[in-house]
């Protein structure tokens, strides 16, 4: 057997249209969830995977073939693969499921991830996607996705360096204690952190670029996937309104304020 | 944004307003998917870019040339040019979008950036030969040049939009070129312009069919600008006096024809009206969706003062008047899409445009109250913005009669 050639890298993108994140959430009347009709936009957390990807490309130049982005999501939901096209991803999938179909949820996303990076012929070297969606912030997908496909994962990404040679990738993740440096064999899945970096805005002629380029549609049906939800929400309701606090003359009523919380010295 | 203790006055800060709530009817103004998605982006754009720093801008009566790029680089400076040259290749419909959401953010920055991209750009993209194109057009689309275009001047001032005859630039033949003489008068861009696109009187005893359009250089030798105009309104949007002394001016920089410069002068004057009437629609807008939130936020009697029948009604007659203006110039500028370019309709828009931004803003005014009329406000900016328009790019006045000559004009009988 000859040396193993340097396959070139595809980058796969999964994203999520979310509800924009500066729009005031409201809950809606019938308290089952927020009124959803509301400006929506790509996931902030997966325009940093998008970019990130992007600029992998910049970093490697040829050796990455193509980076693929990926959503499961209404109709709608085209205009966010557009954004990311526009950003400088090549093609799109939009595994289009009905307005009316409940939010998906993360087990069936990963589900459906797995299926289409199993479609992929080219293979799939490095899945790039937000840590979390800004609307449930489950925080789930990547990592039942790494477990479902058996891949490394490096989760909460502030650094990625990919190296095709060596066929790692070098994550600085972002940790309580601090940051946790992973060397990952790929094929590998990752996700994002605010930090990693800051996504371009997509100008005109990128834009109308984006038009051009591909989106594959697929059924959930035609994958073999059942998104019905496991999960039933029984109540949505907006936080409690916060009560004022209180001013304490000195430490000694502090501290008598703190035992009557029951928080006591035992717990420091 | 200095903080100070009026801001307990104020609701958040207002371009994070802006994002949630323009009250822009994506419906009523008829946009297909495509167009929608388009000014997005320039909304996005505009709102990020240029809409944080209005104020700023106002303040300072400077045009922050970092901005130039910026624009260039989303690829708006080149709207209906072909991609041959670096442009979007795009129609005088999205350019009107594009510049109604830069004035939504500031009156001044669009009102320069139409003076740019239609007013010089679009002219030589008509107008110039292979050779001009390929010369003046890359850098003017990128933003690494500023552009502009010289028409008025002070002894005639707006009625050289309808009388050519009354131009006093003088253009004289000499070997290898013309040398021009005189002065043109409220320029935009002139302070900063590389390259403008100049009108002057080559044959006056031709009377209108005596004069020619001409590309400049700012480095041309005789050319020179005089101090920059301290304005009223638009300020940030600078404009100056432009001065022609024994200027020389090679003959390949002859735009369109020589003596044919009336017809490159009046066509392109249609399409500037069309354009440019996005920018009274962008200032009622921002003045509109300020008021409307104002009115909500500001309670009096126990009761938020939007609620009141008298201020109902003032919201109910922007809003109208508002949508109505947007109607018109919409239709007008799709008309010109498909080649219907109706010189009456394109000066009507801006005409009734301009004059419903102009009560819109002063209507706006009135709902902020004692607010309205402290510059902490955006109010007074938009207003004094609006006001250009009635003398800019034409006056009212020779908008109407235009198309009162217009109408003459279809029933004269022969």
């Amino acid at each position: 057997m000859g040396p193993s050639a340097v396959r070139l890298l595809n980058i796969f993108v999964p994203i999520k249209r979310a509800v924009d994140y500066a729009v005031k959430i409201r809950v809606n009347p019938e308290q089952t969830g927020i009124d959803l009709n509301v400006k929506h936009s790509m996931n902030p957390f997966d325009e940093i995977a998008v970019e990130e990807a992007v600029r992998i490309r910049e970093r490697l130049k040829d050796a990455v073939k193509s980076i693929k982005v990926v959503t499961i999501g209404p109709p709608k939901s085209a205009e966010t693969l557009r954004t990311a096209l526009a950003m400088g991803a090549d093609s799109a999938i939009h595994v289009e499921i009905p307005e009316s179909a409940p939010a998906p949820e993360p087990l069936g996303v990963a589900k459906t991830l797995r299926a289409l990076i199993e479609r992929q012929k080219e293979g799939v070297d490095v899945v790039i996607m937000g840590k979390q969606a800004i609307d449930d912030d489950a925080g789930q997908t990547g990592q039942m996705l790494a477990g479902l496909l058996g891949w490394s994962q490096a989760t909460f990404a502030s650094k990625v360096v990919v190296d095709p040679e060596q066929k790692v990738a070098n994550v600085t993740r972002e940790i309580d204690g601090g940051l946790e440096e992973l060397r990952c064999k790929l094929p590998v899945i990752i996700t994002t952190d605010l930090r990693l970096n800051e996504p371009r805005y997509a100008s005109l002629p990128n834009i109308m670029k984006a038009k051009k380029k591909p989106v594959e549609k697929l059924t959930t049906a035609e994958l073999g996937i059942d998104l019905t939800p496991r999960l039933e929400t029984i109540k949505v309701t907006e936080p409690p309104k916060r009560v004022g606090g209180g001013k304490v003359a000195n430490v000694d009523e502090l501290l008598a304020k703190l035992k009557e919380a029951g928080i006591t010295g035992k717990h420091a | 944004m200095a903080r100070n203790f009026r801001c307990c006055f104020r609701p958040i800060t207002p371009c994070q307003r802006s994002r949630l709530i323009s009250t822009y009817n994506v419906d009523v103004a008829g946009l297909t998917e495509e167009q929608a998605e388009f000014r997005n982006a320039v909304t996005d754009f505009a709102q990020r870019e240029v809409a944080p720093r209005a104020a700023q801008i106002d303040k300072s009566n400077n045009f922050p040339s970092d901005v130039w790029e910026k624009l260039g680089d989303m690829g708006l400076l080149g709207i209906t040019v072909s991609p041959k040259y670096g442009g979007l290749g795009l129609g005088y419909f999205h350019h009107t979008l594009a510049m109604e959401e830069l004035s939504r953010a500031s009156g001044s920055v669009a009102l320069s950036y139409g003076s740019h991209s239609n007013l010089c750009v679009n002219q030589i993209h008509r107008h110039g030969t292979e050779a001009q194109k390929q010369t003046y057009l890359p850098d003017l689309i990128s933003g690494k040049k500023v552009g502009c275009l010289a028409m008025s001047e002070t002894g005639s001032g707006q009625w050289i939009r309808s009388d050519v005859i009354s131009m006093s630039l003088k253009a004289d033949k000499i070997d290898g070129g013309w040398r021009l003489n005189g002065n043109k008068f409220w320029i935009t861009n002139g302070p900063t312009a590389s390259t403008l696109v100049v009108y002057a009187k080559t044959a006056p005893e031709k009377g209108s069919k005596g004069i020619t359009a001409f590309i400049i250089e700012k480095t041309f030798q005789g050319f020179s600008t005089h101090q920059k105009l301290d304005k009223f309104g638009m300020r940030g949007s600078d404009t100056c006096e432009l001065v022609f002394d024994n200027c020389e001016v090679p003959e390949e920089n002859v735009l369109g024809q020589v003596n044919k410069g009336a017809g490159v002068l009046m066509s392109g004057l249609d399409l500037e009206r069309l354009v440019l009437s996005g920018g009274p629609l962008g200032l009622a807008q921002a003045a509109f969706d300020y008021a409307v939130e104002y009115v909500h936020e500001r309670k009096q009697f126990g009761q938020p003062v939007g609620t009141f029948q008298l201020m109902q009604g003032k919201i109910a007659d922007m809003y109208t008047n508002l949508n109505a203006s947007r109607a018109y110039v919409y239709a007008v500028a799709k008309a010109c899409d498909r080649g219907q370019i109706s010189r009456r309709d394109c000066a009507g828009a801006i005409l009734y445009s301009t004059d419903k931004a102009i009560e819109v803003a002063l209507e706006g005014m009135q709902c902020l109250g004692g607010n309205g009329y402290i510059n902490d406000y955006p109010m007074g900016r938009i207003l004094r913005d609006s006001r250009l328009y009635a003398v800019g790019a034409g006056s009212q006045e020779i908008r109407r009669m235009l198309i009162g000559r217009e109408f003459n004009e279809q029933f004269k009988s022969s």
